[in-house]
């Protein structure tokens, strides 16, 4: 029963991680319409340049925010890329951002190897409920649980959140009223620099990364984002911390080696309920 | 207010402006006709600053804000939030001025744009506007597919504000009686070029323009 609440526990941080990936790819596609294929090397950037950081003698917390920062600035330069020339479609942009990631592996094998490399996270552990989960797994959750918060009253309620939204809502009228959209994808993509940082810089003490680890962050961050049809950040949470579960449960009970494949095949399950599910819709409004 | 001089704008190889010239003069009100296609939102876009010219220049004497044909609404936000990204420009966040000269937008302000009304819609699109604080006023067919009583409302309005408050304006319509009536002057647009332009009561007598525009001419 405890090994199951752990298991439970430690899956839902996974999920959390995963979470913050997925709902920086919700920004950057509500925004610009873009899916971010780069979205998890900001992730890696921040998780090794945390590793460094902190070898280096740097405090925590300080360490950490620095390299949240750098994720944004990852963020950042994947939009001008991306998005920086008017007149961009979405398509082409998606490809650019690929193009990114293959780049990046270059620059991050220069400057950190091609080494997993980790760091110190929080360390001990708490007893809740007679099930033992470590202190770094329990900030995850907690700093998941407030950006998720953070990010709902910045969208809803700011005066910024809310033109950022005006841009996916509709482009042409944004312009109307002198909104630049291309600056506020800009926006967005250091926003999803910053949310994939924070899920590189908690995940690191967890699970070391490496160049490569992109794929699997992407993989995890792209089901549940397709599984709230890359719009609707509470539904893409619950896929986050189900898909993150699911990989936790498989991997202790003994099927580690396939937690890929769990997200592949429950994102693909989704892709084609969702498509079967929007071709109804178009065959009736038609 | 607005100075149009020689402006050329395409969309890749296709020319949707010919070398247009026009201008409104500061508190003038005036009207912009012609067919489908003829180039008169392409013309309005590029004042707005939407749309870049191929050539020629553009020269807008203060601010300057454009209801879009078709509204363009934020459909999915509140009526509220609406009026509020209106102010963007103007850096005008509370919509209580345009509550006071469209009174029924407060009662609207909860809605979700996207469920309201034809009339109701063009309404938003007009406050909207009118959150830039502008001088100048571009509005992209005031009537399209409203009741003529909703239409009147509006050109109401606007005929006060154009009156009261000095706001100069270009109007863009199809329904030429109702252009004619509203503005002193009017330029006509076809297949990207100017093809008549004066007083309105002297083109609503050209025989061109009343049998294209105004449902034939008896002769
Ligand atoms: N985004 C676009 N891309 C390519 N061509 C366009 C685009 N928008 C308009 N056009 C073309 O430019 C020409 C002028 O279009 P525009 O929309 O300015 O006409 P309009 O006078 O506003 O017509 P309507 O009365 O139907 O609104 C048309 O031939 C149209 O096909
Ligand atoms: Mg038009």
């Amino acid at each position: 029963m405890s090994a199951f609440l752990s298991y439970l526990l430690n899956g839902l941080a996974v999920g959390c991680a995963i979470a913050l990936i997925a709902s920086g790819l919700v920004v950057i596609h509500r925004v610009t319409g873009v899916v971010n294929f780069a979205q998890g090397t900001f992730a890696v950037v921040a998780g090794l340049c945390a590793s460094s950081l902190l070898g280096m003698g740097l405090p925590h917390g300080l360490s950490e925010v620095a390299a949240v920062l750098a994720g944004a600035v990852a963020g950042l330069l994947t939009g001008l890329a991306a998005i920086g020339r008017r007149g961009t479609s979405p398509l082409s942009a998606l490809i650019v951002t690929l193009g990114v990631g293959v780049l990046a592996y270059a620059v991050e094998i220069v400057l950190w190897g091609d080494q997993p490399r980790s760091a110190p996270g929080l360390a001990g552990s708490v007893t809740i409920a007679g099930a033992r989960i470590q202190t770094q797994h329990l900030l995850v959750i907690c700093v998941t649980a407030a950006t998720f918060v953070l990010i709902a009253l910045f969208f809803g309620r700011t005066y910024l959140g809310k033109a950022l939204t005006a841009c996916a809502s509709n482009p042409y009228a944004a312009r109307v009223v002198g909104i630049d959209t291309r600056r506020m994808g800009l926006l967005a993509f250091a926003i999803g620099g910053l949310l994939g940082g924070l899920a590189g810089v908690l995940i690191t003490p967890l699970r070391p990364i490496s160049f490569d680890t992109d794929v699997t962050l992407i993989v995890n961050g792209f089901a549940a984002a397709v599984f709230g049809a890359l719009t609707r950040p509470v539904i893409t949470l619950i896929g986050a911390l189900l898909l993150g579960v699911a990989e936790t449960m498989a991997a202790g009970y003994g099927y580690g080696s396939h937690q890929l494949e769990v997200a592949l095949g429950l994102m693909i399950l989704v892709m084609i309920v969702q498509a079967s599910r929007r071709s109804t819709i178009h065959e009736e409004t038609v | 207010m607005i100075d149009v001089t020689d402006l050329v704008v395409s969309y890749g190889t296709a020319t949707a402006l010919d070398h247009v010239t026009l201008s409104v003069r500061q508190g003038e009100m005036v009207a912009l006709l012609g067919p489908n296609g003829a180039g008169k939102s392409t013309l309005a876009n590029t004042l707005a600053g939407i749309l870049a010219p191929v050539s020629g220049t553009v020269r807008i004497g203060g601010r300057l804000a454009l209801i879009p044909e078709g509204r363009q609404l934020f459909p999915d936000m509140s009526v509220a939030d609406n009026l509020a990204l209106g102010g963007w420009r103007s850096g005008q966040r509370d919509p209580s001025a345009v509550y006071e000269l469209l009174p029924r937008l407060a009662e609207l302000a909860g809605r979700r744009a996207g469920v309201l009304s034809g009339g109701e819609q063009q309404m938003v699109a007009f406050g909207r506007a009118m959150m830039a604080r502008p001088e100048a006023l571009v509005v992209d067919e005031l009537s399209l597919g409203l009741a003529p009583t909703v239409t009147a409302d509006l050109a109401a309005h606007l005929a006060e504000l154009n009156r009261e408050h000095g706001l100069t304006v270009l109007l863009i319509e199809q329904n030429a009686r109702l252009a004619f009536e509203l503005c002193h002057r009017a330029y006509v647009l076809e297949s990207g070029r100017l093809v008549a332009e004066g007083e309105s009561a002297e083109l609503a007598e050209d025989p061109r323009v009343a049998s294209a525009y105004l449902g034939g001419a008896i002769t």
